[in-house]
């Protein structure tokens, strides 16, 4: 049986979600900002993350997808993304609190990327065919058929990827290709990432490290 | 690149547009595409791409327009308003450029028309064929014949059949998107779960797709914004086909045959666009087109408690019936 507490609870969940639109992620950017001290040492107070050639390289999550920088916490919580800088970090928000910094880093204007830069001419126009085109002879979809117009992102399950940190997307690729990242749904990227070979995963780094993220 | 096969092939032989590669260390993939290979008597072609375009020897002003071509079949969008009138471009269904096998590669339409087209009931040349997917998959009116828009998209396909001789209305590899038999009665109820699980992630539980800032992302698959009544793939048979060569996106095959029937028998009971051969009349409707077309589909049945086609609704353009569908006596 119901207790009367948990009808209104139900009933004020409903009255929220009602109001909400279905993409809003319940946070509070001002509530954001002050939790999100925990995680400027490494993405940095303005969320631009950093570039780390021949290093570990944070991403951007200024102007990120709210539902989706929420959701991948929410793995390194559950142990379902691994990664051993981030590990201690995301243990330390509350639910609430990760919300509200989803919502205040993805309200953040975009900071550019860097990395890539002495990819040649040959290898960036071959990171543009494979990010805009594919490579269907592979079976390697176009990085765009997902991640959306410009790869600038789709809804929340596809991340913008144009205009994030060269070092971080190669990372990120690798770690799909051998398995250390798996929290991708339907292994969507999975599936593409283990048909990548090294070159394939620098050209398309670098090239969308040099695109606008909006 | 062309070539007839006359020796037995195993059943995964890869050709040269399929070779997948091994990861380097050597270990199997997880995700394999294993694309059913070439039968004894088929004939195999490998279109050539866009940068063998840039490479050849035509002429500057038809590389220009078959680069046109490439544009549309890509994003056929920019023509949103004008001829397309929902959220699909020609890649939405003939994936990989139109050249990818099963995945209805469009350069057959080049080398085997014009020829008697069952579903229209006369001889239909290359750029009728292109005008009939504008009319019912694109739920729209296509460019005149002999247009700019029209030349570009019809070079563009037969740019892709460099090299097959033509009119050998013979048995071609990698041809529509072929499906066994079901071996259980597509069942609405696993298809349900099945398209919640593996579909609605990018095509929305409700069908609608994604926009992306207002533009067509993933296509809506029912719905005002999907293919009309009268598009090819509301026949259960060619949709289970095209979920089991070509869905999820990046894993063909995954699906097996059953789910894929079951994933269709889903979606293609649901609402579209009205049919724009309508007469006024569902059932009549239905029955005038019964035998060539929608014997194989739900128009004019009752699914799910609702007599489908039953309405009005020509979705987001202002007409019913665009220009190209008509009769051709020669009388």
């Amino acid at each position: 049986m119901q207790s009367l507490l948990m009808k209104i609870m139900i009933s004020s969940f409903l009255l929220v979600g009602w109001s909400l639109p279905a993409w809003a992620l319940d946070g509070d950017a001002q509530r954001g900002e002050a939790a999100a001290a925990v995680c400027s040492a490494c993405h940095q107070a303005d969320g631009s993350g950093q570039n780390i050639p021949d290093g570990e390289s944070w991403p951007r999550l200024a102007g990120m997808n709210a539902d989706y920088l929420y959701k991948q916490v929410k793995d390194f919580q559950a142990g379902t993304r691994v990664n051993a800088s981030m590990q201690p970090f995301a243990q330390m928000l509350t639910d609430q609190q990760l919300r509200d910094v989803a919502v205040y880093y993805s309200q953040l204007p975009v900071t550019p990327a860097a990395g890539g830069e002495t990819a040649s001419e040959e290898d960036l126009a071959w990171g543009e065919k494979l990010a805009t085109r594919g490579d269907w002879e592979r079976y390697i979809v176009p990085c765009s058929s997902c991640h959306g117009p410009g790869n600038q992102g789709a809804g929340q399950h596809f991340p913008g990827i144009a205009g994030q940190h060269a070092g971080y997307l190669a990372q990120q690729l690798r770690a799909w290709q051998n398995g250390d990242r798996d929290n991708d749904p339907q292994h969507l990227m999975a599936a593409i990432a283990e048909r990548m070979n090294e070159r394939d995963i620098q050209a398309v780094s670098a090239w969308l490290a040099q695109q606008p993220a909006n | 690149m062309f070539r007839k096969i006359t020796q037995p092939l195993g059943a995964v032989v890869l050709v040269s547009l399929l070779a997948l590669p091994v990861k380097a260390e050597d270990q199997p993939l997880r995700f394999p595409v294993e694309i059913p290979g070439p039968q004894p008597g088929q004939l195999v072609h490998t279109p050539p791409t866009m940068e063998d375009l840039e490479a050849s020897n035509l002429h500057p002003e038809l590389k220009r327009t078959i680069r046109r071509g490439y544009d549309l079949f890509m994003n056929t969008q920019q023509l949103r308003g004008e001829n397309v009138f929902n959220d699909m471009n020609c890649k939405s269904c003939h994936m990989g450029e139109g050249r990818l096998p099963f995945a209805a590669p469009v350069w057959r339409a080049a080398v085997v028309l014009p020829n008697f087209r069952p579903k229209n009931q006369h001889v239909n040349n290359l750029e009728e064929r292109i005008a009939g997917c504008f009319s019912f998959s694109m739920n729209g009116t296509p460019p005149e014949y002999g247009s700019d828009n029209m030349v570009a998209l019809a070079a563009y396909h037969r740019w892709l059949a460099r090299g097959v001789p033509i009119y050998q209305l013979g048995n071609y590899y990698g041809r529509g998107y072929p499906i066994d038999e079901p071996e259980e009665e597509p069942s609405y109820t696993r298809g349900e779960a099945l398209y919640e699980e593996n579909c609605a992630i990018c095509h929305a539980s409700d069908g609608s797709g994604l926009r992306v800032d207002g533009q067509a992302h993933f296509p809506a698959v029912w719905g005002d914004l999907s293919y009309n009544w009268g598009a090819g793939i509301i026949r259960r048979f060619t949709l289970a086909g095209f979920i089991r060569n070509n869905m999820p996106l990046g894993q063909p095959y995954s699906m097996s045959v059953q789910e894929s029937w079951d994933i269709a028998e889903y979606i293609n009971s649901h609402e579209r666009p009205q049919d724009p051969r309508y007469t006024g009349d569902v059932g009549e409707t239905r029955e005038r087109y019964y035998e060539t077309f929608h014997r194989h589909g739900y128009y004019g049945t009752e699914q799910q408690g609702q007599l489908l086609g039953d309405h009005d609704n020509v979705g987001e353009k202002d007409f019913l019936r665009p220009w190209n569908l008509r009769p051709r006596t020669y009388e």
